[in-house]
C-alpha cells in the first residue's frame, strides 16, 4: 500500500518519544571527558623545564613567548635558563598540543579543562604566575607514561613533578647543587643566588 | 431577572441564543444596577474577556507544548531553562517579543502591514466562539455553527497574502502566493469532510453535533476524519504542507518582515489556530465534552480529546518533509477531493436508508455505518493513493525532458 | 495578446538557514522555475595554501584539520600521504590499520552530516537531523578518546599515526558498533523508502554519467551516475588492499540516488572497521622520525584520498627546506560545484536548495 513507508516512519519516531533524552543538560551534569582530552590550561612543572624552548619554535601560530636569561647555575650537569616570561596566549591558542610533543623534558602538558572565558580579552593570556600556581591536572596526551599510571585527570590528585616523566629519564632538577627553586627565580635583581 | 420579560424575548433560556449559565449569571447581577441593554453588552464582555485570555494563554502552552513534545521526538529536551520544566518560556518569548523594535520596511503599505496580524489574531478569536468546551458551554450556540466557523477561518487566506504583498519582500511574495494557492484549495475537501459530518448529526449547530455523537465520528466515517485532518494541516500551513513558511528556502515566507508585537501575534493565531483545530476536531469527531464519569467533568474530556488532536498534529510535523507544491495541489485535489466526495455520497445513501420515520439514527445504525465506512475508507484510499503516486511519479519524470542542455561542452567517452 | 512573466533575480546566502556554510548563489527565477545561477565563491577563503608555505611539515597537519571540518581524520590522511610519497617512506602496518580505521569512522560521521542536513532541507524539521548527530557524537567521543580532540582532530603524521590508542578504545568501540547498528537501522526505516522524500528526490536534479565525468565529478557524486570509480579500490593506499568491501553504484544520478549512495557507504564503512578490528596487530604506530622533516630539493609528490566529498588531493613541493615550497589542495568540493548550473537549470525552486545539499560541499574545503 502507498502509505506503510510513511507509517513505518511515524513508528520510529513514537519509539523514540519513549527514550531517555540523550542530551548532557550542562552545567548540571557534564559529559565524561577522556583523559587524553586537550584542555585549555596548561600544566607546565617548572621544575624540570630548561627553558629551550622548543615548544615556542614549534607552535603553528606562534603564540607562546619565553624570555629566559642565562643563570649559570650547575654548569656541570648542563645549564638551565633562568625564566622571566612564559606566556601562552590562550585567544588565538588552538590547542593542537604540538608544544607537548615538542617537549623533550615532559615539563608542559595539556590541561584537562575548558571552562577558561574571561571577561576581559587581556585576561586570555596564562602568565608564568598562573602556570607556577595552577593545580596540576595534566592530560595523558602523547604522555604515554601518564596512562600506564592509575590517574585520571579530572578524578585523581595533582601529580608532582617526579611522577610525570618518561622511564629512563632521570634529570632531577632538585639534586642539582645549592639549586632555589621559589619565586625569587624570577626576578633580574635575585641575580645568582647560590 | 427583571429584564427578561416575556419566554418570546430573544435573550431567554429557551430563545434562539440557547443558556449560557455564566453569562446568564452576570446579566442578573448587572441588571440591577444598570439598564437593561448596558446589562447585556457588560455580561457579553466579561465573557469575551475570559475567552480571549483562555484563547491566547492556550496558544502560549501550545506553543510550549509544541516544543517540548518536538524535543522528545528527536530523542533530547525541549526548552527546560525557565521556570519548571520550561513551563515560563512563553512568557520569556513573549518579552523578548514585546521589547524588540518595530519595524515597517520601507515602501511597504502601512495600513495593511499593520492590520495583517489583528486580521488574523480576531478571525481566531471570533471562530472559537461557537466551540462548547462542556455541556452548554460555549460563547454562543449558534444554530449555523459550523458555517460560522467555516466562514471566519477563511479570512485567514486574505490576511496572509495581504501580509505577502505588504512587505515589499520578494521572499515574502514567493510565500504568500504559495499560501494563497494551498488555503484556497483546501477548503474544498474540508468544506466536503465537514458536510459528512452535517449529514449524520442532521444539524449544523456544534452542541447538537456532540450530543448526536453516540459513537464517535471519527470511527462512524473514518474517511471524513482523514480528510479533515490533512485538509486541516494545510490550512494552518503545518508541515508536511508548509510552503508559505519554508524555513529553508524562503526563510520564513510571508511573515519574513514581521518583528516585535506583529511577529508576536502571527505567532499566536498560528498556534491559537492549532489549539481551535484541535477542538474543532475534538467537538466533531471525538464527541466533544462526553465521557464516561459525569457531565460536569466535560471540560476534562474536551482537554484530553484537544490535547490528542495537538499531539497528532505534532507527530506528523517531526517524522515527515515537506511537500512541493505542485504535489500538495496534486494531493488536494487528485487524492483528497475524491475521497471527501465518496464519504459524502456513502453517508448520505446511509443516512437516506437507514433512518427511521422521525428522520433520527439510532446507535445501532451508526456502528453499521461506520463497518461499511471503514471498508469504502480502506479501498478508497488505497485506490486513490496508487493513482497519485503514479500521477506525482510522471509529473517528476516530464521534467526531465525539459531540463536545457549545457551549451557546447565537448562530452568524452565513458572508459 | 501573450502573458509574460518577469524574472526575478535573488542572492540566496551567504547568510541562508541552508545553505552548507557560506555559499552564495545568485539566481534568477521566472515564477518558480530557475532560469539562470552563478555561484559565488570565497567567503570563507583563509590563505590555507600559503600558510603551509611557512608552517614545517608536521604543523601543516593541524592546518589540514580545518579544510574540511566535517571529515578531518581524511584531510590528515592525504596530506601525510603525499608527504610520505615526497619522503619515500612508509608508516608500519599497524599505523596503517589504525589510519584506515579512524578513515572510516570519519567517513561515517560526515555521511551522517550530509544525510541528516539533507533530509532537513527537505523540511522534516530536524528529526532525523538529531538522530544523525546522536549517532556522530559516539563516534566524537572516540575520537576524544584517541586524540583528545572532537573535531580538529590532528591523529595522524607522517610516518603513521601519531600515538597508539588507549586501552579502553577497543571495548569502546565494539560499544558503539553494537549500538550504531540498531540507531542506522532506525534511521533507514525513517528515510530510506519514506514516499515523500522519495517523491521529492526521485528524478529531480540527474547528473548523466557524460557529464559527471566531463566536469570532473568524484566521489559520491560521480558513484550516484553509475560511474565505478572509487580510488580506494583503484589505488588502494593504506590498508584498503587488505578489506574487503563493497562499492555502492547508483543509477541515474538523481538526488535520491546521491542519498542512498551515501547511506549505503556507511554501512560498508561499517565492514570494513569491523575488518580492521580483526586485522589489528600490536606493533609501532609511527616511524621515528625527527620533529623537523627535510625533503629532497625538487621533489614532488602527489598524495590522493577518496575522501568522503570525492577525491582529495595534495600536490606538495620540496625545496630542501623545512617547509613545502608549494602545497596545492585539489578540494574534492569546488570542482563538484562545477557541476551547479547542471543541477539547477530548469528545475525549481523548492529543489535549488535540496540538490545543492544533495552534492555536499563544504565550505571549508572549497574556499580552503
Amino acid at each position: 500500500m502507498y502509505g506503510l513507508e510513511m507509517a513505518k516512519g511515524l513508528l520510529v519516531t513514537l519509539t523514540n518519544l519513549a527514550r531517555k533524552p540523550f542530551t548532557t543538560s550542562y552545567p548540571e551534569q557534564r559529559v565524561k571527558q577522556h583523559p587524553r582530552f586537550r584542555g585549555e590550561e596548561f600544566t607546565w612543572y617548572e621544575e624540570r623545564c630548561t627553558g629551550c624552548a622548543s615548544c615556542a619554535k614549534y607552535c603553528p601560530l606562534g603564540i607562546i613567548k619565553i624570555v629566559t636569561s642565562p643563570s649559570e647555575t650547575a654548569p656541570l650537569q648542563g645549564d638551565k635558563y633562568r625564566l622571566e616570561v612564559f606566556d601562552i596566549e590562550l585567544q588565538r591558542c588552538m590547542f593542537c598540543g604540538l608544544c607537548v610533543e615538542a617537549c623533550p623534558y615532559d615539563a608542559l602538558f595539556m590541561g584537562s579543562g575548558f571552562e577558561e572565558g574571561q571577561y576581559k580579552r587581556t585576561d586570555l593570556v596564562i602568565t608564568i604566575d598562573r602556570l607556577r600556581q595552577a593545580d596540576k591536572h595534566p592530560s595523558t596526551w602523547f604522555r604515554p607514561q601518564l596512562e600506564g599510571m592509575d590517574y585520571r585527570p579530572g578524578v585523581s590528585r595533582p601529580l608532582g613533578w617526579r611522577e610525570v616523566g618518561r622511564e629512563g629519564w632521570r634529570w632531577h632538577q632538585h639534586e642539582k647543587a645549592g639549586m632555589r627553586l621559589t619565586g625569587s627565580n624570577t626576578t633580574r635583581d635575585s641575580g645568582d643566588e647560590a | 431577572m427583571r429584564c427578561i420579560t416575556t419566554p418570546e424575548n430573544m435573550l431567554s433560556p429557551e430563545g434562539a441564543f440557547g443558556g449560557n449559565p455564566l453569562f446568564y449569571w452576570i446579566y442578573g447581577l448587572a441588571a440591577h444596577l444598570v439598564p437593561c441593554w448596558l446589562a447585556y453588552v457588560i455580561a457579553g464582555l466579561v465573557i469575551m474577556l475570559i475567552l480571549i485570555n483562555a484563547v491566547l494563554l492556550g496558544a502560549a502552552i501550545v506553543s510550549w507544548g509544541e516544543r517540548r513534545l518536538l524535543g522528545r521526538f528527536q530523542n533530547r529536551v525541549g526548552p527546560n531553562r525557565w521556570g519548571p520544566f520550561g513551563a515560563l518560556q512563553p512568557i520569556a518569548d513573549l518579552t523578548k517579543l514585546i521589547t524588540k523594535e518595530d519595524i515597517i520596511p520601507y515602501g511597504a503599505d502601512r495600513l495593511a502591514f499593520t492590520a495583517v496580524p489583528v486580521i488574523m489574531v480576531s478571525s481566531l478569536l471570533v471562530a472559537t466562539a461557537v466551540i462548547p468546551f462542556a455541556k452548554d458551554v460555549a460563547l454562543v450556540d449558534l444554530n449555523v455553527g459550523v458555517l460560522f466557523i467555516l466562514a471566519v477561518s477563511s479570512l485567514t487566506s486574505i490576511a496572509i497574502f495581504t501580509a505577502g504583498w505588504a512587505s515589499n519582500n520578494r521572499y515574502a511574495l514567493f510565500g504568500a502566493g504559495r499560501a494563497v494557492a494551498v488555503l484556497i484549495s483546501y477548503e474544498v475537501p474540508v468544506v466536503l469532510s465537514l458536510l459528512g459530518v452535517v449529514v449524520v448529526a442532521g444539524s449544523m449547530s456544534l452542541g447538537d453535533i456532540v450530543v448526536a455523537q453516540a459513537v464517535p465520528f471519527f470511527l462512524v466515517q473514518p474517511l471524513a476524519f482523514f480528510v479533515f485532518l490533512a485538509g486541516m494541516s494545510a490550512e494552518l500551513n503545518r508541515t508536511p504542507f508548509d510552503v508559505a513558511e519554508a524555513e529553508s528556502e524562503i526563510i520564513a515566507g510571508y511573515h519574513t518582515e514581521y518583528s516585535g508585537i506583529k511577529f508576536a501575534l502571527i505567532q499566536a493565531a498560528e498556534f491559537g489556530g492549532a489549539l481551535f483545530v484541535s477542538g474543532l476536531i475534538a467537538t466533531l469527531f471525538l464527541a466533544g465534552w462526553a465521557g464516561p464519569v459525569a457531565d460536569w467533568l466535560g471540560w476534562l474530556w474536551f482537554l484530553i480529546k484537544t490535547f490528542i488532536g495537538i499531539f497528532l498534529f505534532v507527530w506528523i510535523r517531526s517524522t515527515f518533509p515537506r511537500l512541493r507544491l505542485d504535489q500538495i495541489m496534486a494531493v488536494c485535489w487528485k487524492f483528497l477531493m475524491p475521497l471527501s466526495i465518496i464519504n459524502l455520497a456513502a453517508v448520505v445513501l446511509e443516512v437516506y436508508f437507514l433512518r427511521d420515520a422521525s428522520g433520527t439514527l439510532s446507535t445501532s445504525d451508526l456502528w453499521i455505518m461506520a463497518g461499511i465506512n471503514m471498508v469504502v475508507a480502506v479501498v478508497s484510499i488505497a485506490f486513490f493513493g496508487r493513482i497519485i503516486r503514479q500521477k506525482i511519479r510522471n509529473s517528476s519524470r516530464t521534467m526531465t525532458a525539459s531540463a536545457p542542455m549545457v551549451r557546447g561542452v565537448p562530452t568524452i567517452e565513458v572508459g | 495578446m501573450t502573458i509574460r512573466t518577469e524574472p526575478m533575480t535573488v542572492n540566496v546566502g551567504p547568510q541562508h538557514p541552508s545553505t552548507h556554510g557560506v555559499f552564495r548563489v545568485r539566481i534568477t527565477f521566472d515564477g518558480e522555475d530557475i532560469v539562470e545561477v552563478e555561484p559565488v565563491l570565497g567567503y570563507l577563503h583563509r590563505g590555507s595554501e600559503k600558510l603551509a608555505e611557512e608552517r614545517n611539515y608536521v604543523q601543516v597537519v593541524t592546518l589540514t584539520d580545518r579544510l574540511d571540518y566535517t571529515s578531518s581524520m581524511i584531510n590528515n590522511q592525504a596530506y601525510c600521504l603525499a608527504v610520505e610519497q615526497l619522503l619515500g617512506i612508509e608508516p608500519p602496518p599497524r599505523g596503517k590499520y589504525l589510519r584506515t580505521l579512524t578513515a572510516e569512522l570519519q567517513r561515517i560521521a560526515s555521511h551522517l552530516i550530509a544525510v541528516g542536513f539533507f533530509v532537513q532541507e527537505l523540511g522534516a524539521f530536524g528529526t532525523p537531523l538529531m538522530y544523525t548527530f546522536r549517532s556522530r557524537e559516539r563516534i566524537l567521543d572516540l575520537f576524544e578518546m584517541l586524540c583528545g580532540a572532537r573535531i580538529t582532530v590532528s591523529y595522524m603524521r607522517p610516518g603513521g599515526v601519531f600515538s597508539d590508542t588507549p586501552p579502553d578504545f577497543w571495548p569502546a568501540l565494539d560499544q558503539f558498533l553494537e549500538d550504531f547498528e540498531g540507531e542506522l537501522e532506525e534511521i533507514e526505516n525513517l528515510l530510506l523508502n519514506n514516499e515523500i522524500l522519495m517523491v521529492r528526490t526521485r528524478g529531480v536534479s540527474p547528473l548523466p554519467a557524460d557529464v559527471a565525468i566531463n566536469c570532473s565529478v568524484s566521489g559520491p557524486v560521480l558513484r550516484a551516475s553509475g560511474v565505478n570509480w572509487d580510488w580506494r579500490k583503484m589505488a588502494p593506499y593504506d590498508a584498503y588492499d587488505q578489506v574487503d568491501f563493497d562499492v555502492p553504484i547508483g543509477s541515474n544520478g538523481d538526488n535520491y540516488d546521491r542519498f542512498w549512495v551515501r547511506m549505503q557507504e556507511v554501512r560498508q564503512s561499517l565492514r570494513i572497521v569491523r575488518q580492521c578490528i580483526a586485522q589489528i596487530e600490536p606493533g609501532p604506530v609511527r616511524l621515528e622520525l625527527p620533529l623537523v622533516l627535510r625533503a629532497e630539493p625538487g621533489a614532488e609528490a602527489y598524495g590522493r584520498v577518496e575522501a568522503s566529498k570525492g577525491e582529495l588531493g595534495f600536490f606538495l613541493v620540496s625545496d630542501g627546506g623545512v617547509s613545502p615550497y608549494r602545497c596545492k589542495i585539489r578540494s574534492p568540493s569546488l570542482i563538484n560545484l562545477t557541476i551547479t548550473e547542471h543541477l539547477l537549470l530548469g528545475w525549481k525552486l523548492a529543489d535549488m536548495i535540496v540538490s545543492l545539499g544533495s552534492v555536499d560541499i563544504n565550505m571549508g574545503e572549497v574556499d580552503r
